[in-house]
């Protein structure tokens, strides 16, 4: 899931810290965001667009495009350029549309009190 | 939800809420404090500064170096808002603004609320829509993306990037990574030869604000000393994709038209820009009156002299009321901050007035560069209103000639287009395309962009759960 990275860091940059993306454990300058740090692991594939599974990645890095949205920590769509990137975070691509919670099915008779 | 689960999760009352910490959040906030009112100060960020000044308490000199006197400049509004006693909320995600002037926020999972005397909203403004073939790849980002990496992350293009389209803030990024010594491929300019002419109408006005002129004037020639190659007036842009070993796609060149030549260029990062525009999510989910303006070409709030709403007691001050820079926000928001605290009896008329006439020469300054920047980098119809293969709707993957489509059934606006195909509907809340939306409608329809409308803009503005609501 990693290739070239995007972004590199200036000298001076924050301390690494240890994190997973996709099960994949990476070193990244902690302090910054989640996308910002995935960027500089050679992450260039955060999501899969619900609708053509396209590839997407960050673009505006300002919480305005919703593009670089991922699941951390279990939370699905979290936006990632919005998140201080934190020591041993498990971060995932968003494959598609949020998964909800699985519902439980019913029948009627059981759910009504009529 | 009901009515009263609303009024209960708004608890805390407070004088004044300002929504935004950048040049205009910030001096708005420092006023009404400095009058004896209770402020709180919300801000999605980490820290103070907004988009402009971001990160500016935690950049070092080197940083401050690379990004140049105006980004230093920052400090000052920092410092005099800290010593003015106005509360800030860090990473506090404003989600609604009500009409009756409730602000909730989540922060860390936990929604928060505030009852307020009068709201001042200070959100700034977001880059411009440029949607051209390709801007939805990996690796082709906004140049303020770039500049927020530079900022709060210290990165630069691992590669030499591309710089594509027009405005001063595509070559302050140029400018920024030449003193950061990041090689750059190539500035590709799209503004020509006929926007030079019609900007000149507006010269006069714009050489009495010589120091932002002249600054301007440097930052091209700085990337010109660097020995950036520089393309005028280029056309046809058009973003390429590549497949990597990894299976993933990703932008790998530009190809473009100058005076008929043919370009291509290969890169890994393109950073897009063609002017910014105001964040007005809040104003128009208040439904508040907006309306076109024919020279930035976008639509903004109505206010009046001191940014008052016509939602009463809601203020809008800096780049989300029109855009004026960074200057031009520091003043409005100090003419709001003035304004609430004379309407709250904190500060007598003479007082207000005699400060404000301050604030508006220094606004009316400010203001004298922008008819000719923006005649002179208003952005070309084509990166504006695309042709049919174009995706608009990136959250929806909805292209132009999809919606030139839905206008030929019989759509007539933004919000119609939302039940034709879903355009405007995914988690961007049409931030993304709406002003694209607009324009292209208005043409289809061959009537004025005003009479087409905007989506309507409904809470929440930013992604709350509602295990968050119900207080989980």
């Amino acid at each position: 899931m990693t290739s070239t990275p995007l972004f590199k860091t200036l000298p001076g940059a924050d301390a690494l810290v240890r994190i997973w993306f996709n099960d994949e454990p990476m070193r990244v300058p902690g302090d910054g965001s989640v996308a910002a740090a995935l960027l500089t692991a050679g992450v260039s594939r955060f999501r899969a667009t619900p609708v053509s599974a396209s590839p997407r990645a960050p673009y505006c890095m300002m919480g305005a495009c919703f593009d670089c949205l991922v699941e951390i920590d279990g939370v699905p769509s979290r936006q990632s350029c919005m998140v201080t990137v934190r020591e041993g975070m498990r971060v995932r691509a968003q494959e598609g549309a949020r998964e909800l919670p699985p519902v439980v099915a019913q029948s009627p008779e059981q759910s009504d009190d009529r | 939800m009901t009515a009263e689960h609303v009024a209960e999760l708004a608890s805390e009352p407070v004088d004044v809420v300002v929504v935004g910490a950048g040049p205009a959040g910030l001096t708005a906030a420092t006023r009404a404090a400095n009058a004896g009112l209770s402020v709180v100060l919300l801000d999605e960020q980490d820290a103070v500064g907004g988009q402009i000044y971001r990160a500016i308490d935690r950049a070092d000199s080197h940083l401050k170096h690379i990004l140049g006197p105006d980004y230093a400049a920052g400090a000052a509004l920092v410092d005099a808002f800290r010593r003015s006693g106005a509360h800030h909320i860090a990473n506090a995600s404003v989600w609604e603004v009500t009409r009756e002037r409730c602000v909730h926020y989540v922060k860390d999972g936990k929604i928060g609320g505030y009852q307020a005397q009068r709201v001042i909203l200070a959100t700034g403004a977001m880059e411009r829509p440029f949607p051209i073939p390709g801007w939805t790849l990996p690796g082709v980002f906004t140049a303020g993306a770039a500049q927020i990496l530079l900022k709060s992350a210290r990165e630069v293009p691992a590669e030499p990037p591309v710089l594509v389209g027009c405005g001063p803030l595509l070559y302050l990024v140029g400018w920024q990574y030449v003193r950061a010594g990041v090689p750059i491929r190539a500035l590709v300019e799209t503004t020509r030869l006929e926007d030079r002419w019609r900007a000149k109408r507006h010269l006069l006005a714009a050489v009495r604000a010589w120091p932002s002129l002249s600054k301007g004037l440097q930052l091209i020639r700085s990337l010109r000393e660097a020995g950036v190659p520089i393309h005028d007036a280029a056309d046809d842009l058009h973003i390429h994709a590549r497949t990597d070993e990894d299976g993933v796609e990703r932008a790998a060149a530009l190809s473009f038209r100058t005076n008929g030549r043919e370009h291509r260029i290969d890169a890994s990062v393109f950073l897009l820009h063609q002017g910014v525009v105001p964040n007005m999510q809040f104003a128009l989910s208040l439904r508040s009156q907006h309306y076109w303006d024919a020279a930035q070409l976008c639509f903004a709030p109505a206010t009046d002299a001191w940014g008052e709403l016509d939602v009463p007691g809601i203020f809008i001050a800096g780049d989300g009321g029109g855009i004026a820079g960074a200057q031009a926000a520091a003043g409005q928001g100090a003419l709001a901050g003035l304004a609430v605290a004379q309407q709250l009896g904190a500060i007598d008329l003479p007082t207000r007035d005699r400060e404000a006439s301050m604030h508006r020469r220094t606004i009316a300054n400010a203001l004298r560069i922008r008819p000719f920047l923006d005649s002179l980098y208003r952005p070309r119809d084509a990166n504006r209103i695309p042709a049919d293969d174009v995706i608009v709707c990136r959250c929806e993957e909805v292209t132009a000639g999809e919606l030139r489509g839905f206008v030929a059934l019989g759509c007539l606006g933004p919000n119609q287009a939302k039940s034709f195909g879903r355009c405007g509907m995914g988690p961007c809340q049409g931030r993304m395309c709406g002003l694209t939306v607009t324009e292209i409608i208005a043409q289809a329809r061959n009537v004025a962009p005003e009479l087409v409308g905007y989506f309507r803009i409904r809470p929440p503005i930013k992604p709350v759960t509602l295990g968050e609501v119900a207080g989980y």
